[in-house]
């Protein structure tokens, strides 16, 4: 993309003319459509009573999200937030976590005792984000110090955040020190324009946040956030830099959240102007549209992905529905893992 | 050996869970070739190159990176410069490290060093004592050790044990507290000891008073009282059967702490004791906290904020007259 006033901004890149091949394209929409339908889904279960709690959607930031998660491999740490759906996808989570989380299923893999995106599978490097911001960027950082420990290259360690995340304390200080330790850290910004209400007038005040990395002395890398192609030349650039020596890389995108932060919340304060804007172009038509254009896929095709995944995603939540839910008699009510604590009366 | 202190406990600790265990490494503020604020790692960079990292002054990200290393099966030590800046960590301790076994099933075994406790001068922000505020939090073990021994075996068993561990270990008994050798056996850290045994009263305490209360007990002794003395060790978990059992062989209850009094550990074993043993009480459960103001830096006021030998005589004289 054109770059914007980060003419003394030596580190930052963009996308570049690198070329996207279409395989790795029409993948990438198919984990979109996935992300975006199993999240429809998501809507209408908590609207008809199924789920408790808040449900976030990742509406628009689908292939910024897809993105990342489809250039880790297994073996590397992600640690997603909570519009990272199609990410979490790419990275393999199957929806069966994402529904039996959000249906608190006790087979699912937080068993009820945690809900909707507060999910993962840290063992498989797959962490479970805590709801305060900015406090994932340093446990990668230690979970990549690990590794290195064990004397393990080619490793990437990669979490997100928004805008109104980069104001935190945490999140500075996590990524000063990756910094520090030349850490194979990719940290996604995706800005998308409103910390829940907040725009980024009362957020921050320097031009752009990828300017930031100068400061951390670490690559800068500004990419279109609903562009899908964008996405992946720039987040695939990333992430190879990472695996190869380059530190840490921060990945800042421009883009619109086209939904509320979450289920309860309107919106209202999106202007009519930003949605009509560049920024408020939907990423999954805009990438449906590119295949169709680039004839890499038909209409017909499409449609067919689209009702296997429909298919799946009803399956899913029948099958799901059916599972039992946490038992608070069966419940061990112990927050200890080692043996010898538990016994305190 | 001729004899070794506190302080020295805590360095020969981590130098021996470095040597027994690979997955041992030490994360904190002048740690490294500076050997530590109070020379707690001193040549340890030395002894095992590579595993004693000096961190950036981010108590959040230190804390946090540590949680990523241990949910990748790594043991850290994070050493807090003072037990006063963990707050600035706390989120990392409370949220995240507390909440993750629960949550996931996956340990996080990690250790917190807070130096902590008053010394003389040391004023508002170099002295507090915050073992409530994390013993407050489920899914963390709080240990107050109080002897040189304790020191070197509850920090052993702080790195084996799988869940966060919050280690406070006292600046006041660093240098002058001393034993003649490190010890070879030990109690577990969820096990109280009565240090002193006693029939007219019970004082249960941790930590730096545990010294102050046996100053007073031998006091008492000489107008006839015997004062049992329970140390707890660590206060979370809170070994109630011992404190207990020493409330039913002395029927009066006096709990000393350092810290400051409101909702915490002495209030929180009285809690216990009158819920659970009000029938063994012959008289009021009573507690001798620091006073609840900030910690004063001037020695005259500073010597008066702490419960010392002479105030907990006090206080024990006024209970055995409850």
């Amino acid at each position: 993309m054109e770059q914007q006033a980060n003419n003394n901004c030596k580190s930052t890149t963009t996308g570049g003319t690198l070329e996207i091949a279409s395989d790795l394209y029409c993948q990438a929409y198919r984990l979109m459509l996935t992300a975006r339908l199993l999240e429809e889904k998501l809507a209408a279960l908590k609207r008809s009573g199924k789920i408790v709690g808040g449900v976030f959607l990742g509406r628009g930031q689908e292939a910024l999200s897809v993105a990342l998660g489809i250039h880790l491999r297994k073996g590397d740490i992600y640690a997603p937030l909570i519009r990272d759906q199609a990410g979490r996808l790419a990275f393999g989570e199957g929806m069966l976590d994402a529904l039996r989380t959000y249906l608190g299923s006790a087979l699912g893999s937080m068993r009820g005792r945690d809900g909707n995106i507060h999910r993962g599978r840290p063992r498989e490097g797959y962490f479970a984000m805590i709801s305060h911001l900015g406090a994932m960027v340093s446990a990668v950082c230690g979970a990549l110090i690990a590794r290195r420990f064990r004397g393990e290259t080619s490793i990437v360690g990669a979490t997100c955040i928004g805008d109104g995340g980069t104001s935190t304390g945490s999140f500075h200080e996590g990524l000063n020190l990756a910094a520090i330790e030349k850490l194979p850290l990719v940290v996604v910004v995706a800005n998308n324009q409103y910390a829940y209400s907040t725009p980024n007038s009362s957020q921050f005040a320097c031009h752009h946040l990828v300017d930031r990395a100068i400061g951390y002395g670490i690559t800068g890398h500004r990419v279109i956030g609903n562009d899908l192609a964008d996405c992946l030349k720039v987040l695939q650039k990333a992430v190879a830099a990472a695996r190869t020596g380059g530190g840490p890389q921060l990945v800042v995108a421009d883009l619109l959240r086209l939904i509320g932060h979450a289920d309860h919340d309107d919106a209202s304060y999106i202007t009519e102007a930003q949605k009509q804007s560049p920024l408020g172009r939907d990423c999954l038509i805009l990438a449906q549209n590119t295949i169709l254009e680039k004839r890499w896929m038909s209409q017909e095709e499409l449609d067919l992905w689209q009702k296997e995944i429909e298919v799946e995603i009803e399956a899913t939540t029948t099958r799901v529905l059916r599972e039992p839910a946490p038992d608070p008699e069966e419940e061990l009510w112990i927050p200890f893992a080692t043996s010898h604590i538990h016994s305190e009366s | 050996m001729t004899s070794i202190t506190y302080l020295e406990a805590i360095r020969a600790a981590q130098a021996h869970a470095l040597k027994e265990d690979s997955r041992v490494f030490i994360y904190g503020q002048d740690v490294g070739a500076f050997g530590g604020a109070f020379k707690a790692t001193k040549n340890l960079a030395k002894e095992f190159p590579g595993r004693v990292m000096d961190s950036p002054i981010s108590e959040d990200a230190m804390i946090g990176m540590a949680i990523g290393a241990a949910i990748e099966g790594m043991r850290p030590i994070v050493e807090m410069q003072f037990a006063d800046f963990s707050t600035c960590g706390l989120n990392q301790i409370a949220n995240h490290a507390a909440t993750l076994f629960y949550r996931t099933e996956v340990p996080c075994p990690l250790v917190v060093r807070l130096p902590s406790g008053g010394t003389s001068g040391g004023g508002p922000f170099h002295s507090q004592s915050l073992e409530a505020i994390y013993a407050y939090f489920p899914g963390l073990v709080v240990m107050t050790p109080g002897t040189v021994e304790d020191a070197y075996t509850m920090l052993l068993e702080a790195i084996n044990i799988d869940d966060p561990v919050i280690f406070c270990e006292h600046k006041f008994l660093y240098y002058h507290l001393k034993a003649e050798s490190l010890p070879t056996t030990a109690l577990p850290a969820n096990k109280a000891r009565v240090t002193r045994p006693g029939r007219d009263a019970t004082i249960v305490t941790y930590s730096a008073m545990l010294h102050e209360s046996l100053a007073a007990a031998a006091e008492l002794s000489q107008d006839g009282y015997e004062i049992e003395v329970v140390d707890l060790r660590s206060v979370k978990p809170l070994d109630t059967d011992t404190i207990l059992a020493s409330v039913a062989r002395t029927g009066r209850l006096l709990v000393v702490s350092e810290a400051f009094p409101w909702g915490g550990v002495a209030a929180e074993v009285i809690a216990r004791v009158t819920a659970e043993g009000f029938g063994l009480l012959d008289a009021p459960p009573q507690r001798l906290n620091a006073k609840d103001t900030p910690v004063p830096y001037h020695p005259a006021l500073w010597g008066t904020h702490r419960p010392t030998a002479s105030t907990i005589a006090s206080a024990l004289h006024r209970l055995l007259k409850l």
